[in-house]
């Protein structure tokens, strides 16, 4: 056909974070520009490359079949780009080259976001034609236990934060008399600075899906939930769609690609409530009661939901699963340091020039990814500290930037990996605050089960407001150290157990702003 | 929205009839009832109560350890602002107390005009782009106070 004939094919995100840098009005002005002009255009919607300060992002096929990417690209910007070539991928100021081609893209290792911006979500043909699937048929030609097996070689440790052996807790399931068994995916993604799970499940959702297929077929479950938080609702409206194409399908339901075996997956959908992203909590919540934490043991690998053994993972070490299947153990081991293996979704945040996800090996320190792929401070001031693995995790002032990220060297210096989430603060921020909203969060969300948590998290703010009133300093920061450790030793989860690591990491790199007259 | 209480009622009695055979099917239930009508009346958790074969402070009390459900009618929109972290590094206290003084409510609150509730929220996972808010179901990154009014007149309008 002639080249003036073909349609130009045009990628652009819908992820959210796309949406909230008004991708959808680039896409109007696209469509309205092209039939001004009387080209022909198809446009597709994928997930977001997770450059997020490069959003909109709209990639054009060039004739030798390349994606050329030029961002950002708001609704204004579409006349003039259209008007110097945008269809047939010419030259513009907004002009990135390849995708592949950017440094911050190029320099990253994506194995679980391997798919993540390249397909069209939901799609079945795309996902299969991108490598999708393989995953779940090696598996079916295994035993459960060898699939265990596989991940346990694999070293892949809990997403979620906990870094807990994935293998470990899958065989403790697999190991349970047969009955009744259930997968469930924890995607109560509700660490601030993090959003991973939410790029992955808006943009690759069947990887999710697959992940926890295998998951069932090793343990023997045959009902799986993936409980998404409510602000999510384009990960919500994404898994229903990719679960009802799986289905139809035969990837999922009661003969798996003609295996004989049956799986069935159903979304739930949270409240607002952090507390769920615990996992005995999540499940209570599941059950349809106050999600309040449980007492442990029992394990959930032993009675969990429904009183039955359970399988409870966050959607990056699920949706990890696939490519440790596809490609083996020791592919996805020889990524990594020490005794964190593989690679990790990091999501940079806060104030970055350059936020996004970065999915890269573990052994990166915290410098490079702040300056090499963050680009340092989005308003021009030095950087002053950055908070890591969430709410819980604690602040880190400059001299602690050469830390690789590394599970061990994390908790060598009372820090967390966590989730991944890096959080960035320039000069301008007041760490007392910060130490105070750590202390007001945990009153927010504690689910009142345990008394240090309830009680000391209420406490906490008051000894901290008292501190900055200037109000017996001293004896109100031995106070607060006091309060920290109780609430540390005492609480009945992490939640009330680690609020200590952002107010005790400020207290003691920023004691400045604990001291000074406002 | 249902126009009478016959007609609520047997809206409710539809999303019981929907859930109720399903594993844990509270939750299911009270997003069904609040999708439905902006949210949970209190006059319904009997309904639901007995249904499920709770008491009602079990109901009643799921329904208020969850920020999300509310037992009040909303305003049209509900405008969530993130006060997490990662939008604190990026100043949404500005963003925040716009928020409170342009429509002159607190959180929790319905502005005069019925058009908007005003709720604090804990992260929108959209944390490399913030100061964020959310309108109902559409997501809105780097929210400075001026492209909040933007924000807020396009939606005041619908």
């Amino acid at each position: 056909m002639a080249q003036a004939l073909m349609a130009a094919l045009l990628y652009v995100s819908c992820d959210a974070a796309a949406e909230a840098l008004g991708v959808d009005e680039t896409v109007v002005a696209l469509q309205a520009a092209a039939k001004a002009r009387g080209v022909q255009i198809q446009l597709k919607r994928v997930g977001s490359r997770g450059m997020v300060w490069l959003e909109p992002l709209v990639e054009v096929e060039d004739a030798a079949g390349h994606r050329i990417a030029y961002g950002p690209v708001t609704a204004d910007h579409v006349p003039e780009l259209v008007a110097a070539g945008l269809f047939d991928a010419k030259p513009h100021a907004l002009r990135l080259g390849r995708v592949e081609d950017i440094p911050y893209f190029a320099k990253q290792e994506r194995l679980t976001f391997a798919r993540v911006g390249v397909i069209e979500p939901c799609s079945i043909d795309e996902y299969v034609a991108h490598g999708g699937y393989e995953g779940l048929k090696r598996a079916l030609t295994l035993s459960g236990a060898a699939v265990v097996q596989e991940v346990t070689d694999s070293g892949l440790r809990g997403r979620g934060g906990a870094a807990f052996p994935t293998g470990i807790k899958w065989k403790t399931v697999h190991d349970q008399p047969a009955g009744p068994k259930y997968v469930v995916c924890n995607a109560d993604e509700g660490d601030s600075g993090t959003f991973s799970d939410r790029m992955l499940m808006e943009g690759d959702p069947l990887t999710l899906v697959e992940g926890m297929t295998i998951a069932a077929i090793a343990v023997g479950a045959t009902q799986g939930y993936i409980y998404v938080r409510c602000e999510y609702p384009h990960s919500i409206r994404a898994l229903r769609e990719a679960i009802v194409n799986a289905r139809a399908h035969d990837y999922l339901g009661s003969n798996i690609c003609g295996s004989g075996k049956a799986f069935e997956l159903e979304v739930r959908v949270g409240a607002g409530a952090y507390i769920c992203g615990e996992e005995t909590s999540l499940l209570e919540s599941l059950e349809g009661k106050r999600a309040e934490v449980r007492y442990r043991p029992p394990l959930p690998a032993i009675q969990g939901l429904f009183g039955k053994p359970t399988v409870i993972n966050n959607v990056i070490s699920l949706a990890s699963v696939p490519i440790i299947l596809a490609k083996g153990a020791a592919y996805y081991r020889d990524f990594g340091m020490g005794r964190s293996r593989g690679t990790l979704p990091i999501q940079l945040a806060g104030n970055l020039k350059h936020g996004g996800l970065v999915e890269k090996a573990f052994g990166v320190t915290l410098r490079e990814l702040l300056y090499e792929f963050g680009g340092g401070s989005a308003s021009g001031r030095p950087i002053r500290a950055v908070q890591v693995g969430g709410p819980l995790g604690a602040y880190l002032p400059e001299s602690q930037f050469d830390t690789p990220l590394d599970y061990e060297a994390f908790t060598a210096i009372g820090a967390l990996v966590g989730h991944g989430g890096i959080v960035a603060f320039d000069d301008t921020v007041d760490m007392a605050r910060m130490a105070r909203y750590a202390m007001e969060f945990c009153a927010i969300e504690s689910c009142g089960k345990c008394t240090p948590c309830r009680i000391g998290s209420t406490r906490g703010v008051e000894v901290i407001d008292r501190i900055l009133q200037g109000v017996e300093r001293k004896a109100n920061l031995a106070q607060l150290e006091n309060l920290c450790e109780t609430m540390q030793h005492g609480s009945l989860c992490g939640l009330g157990g680690m609020a200590s690591n952002p107010v005790m990491s400020a207290v003691k790199h920023f004691p400045g702003d604990f001291s000074r007259d406002r | 929205m249902a126009e009478t209480d016959l007609q609520r009622q047997a809206l409710v009695d539809g999303i019981l009839a929907t859930h109720a055979a399903q594993p844990g099917p509270l939750l299911p239930i009270l997003h069904g009832i609040q999708d439905a009508l902006g949210y949970i009346p209190p006059d319904q958790v009997p309904r639901i109560a007995h249904v499920l074969n709770l008491s009602r402070a079990e109901v009643h009390g799921v329904i208020s350890f969850y920020h999300y459900f509310r037992q009040e009618p909303p305003g049209r929109h509900v405008l969530h602002v993130c006060r997490a972290e990662a939008c604190q590094a990026m100043q949404c206290e500005r963003t925040e107390a716009h928020a409170k003084a342009c429509l002159g409510v607190d959180y929790g609150d319905t502005t005069a005009d019925g058009a908007f509730t005003l709720e604090a929220v804990y992260c929108l996972g959209n944390c490399a782009a913030g100061p964020s808010v959310m309108v109902d179901d559409k997501l809105y990154g780097r929210v400075t106070p001026e492209r909040l009014d933007a924000v807020l007149d396009e939606w005041r309008k619908r």
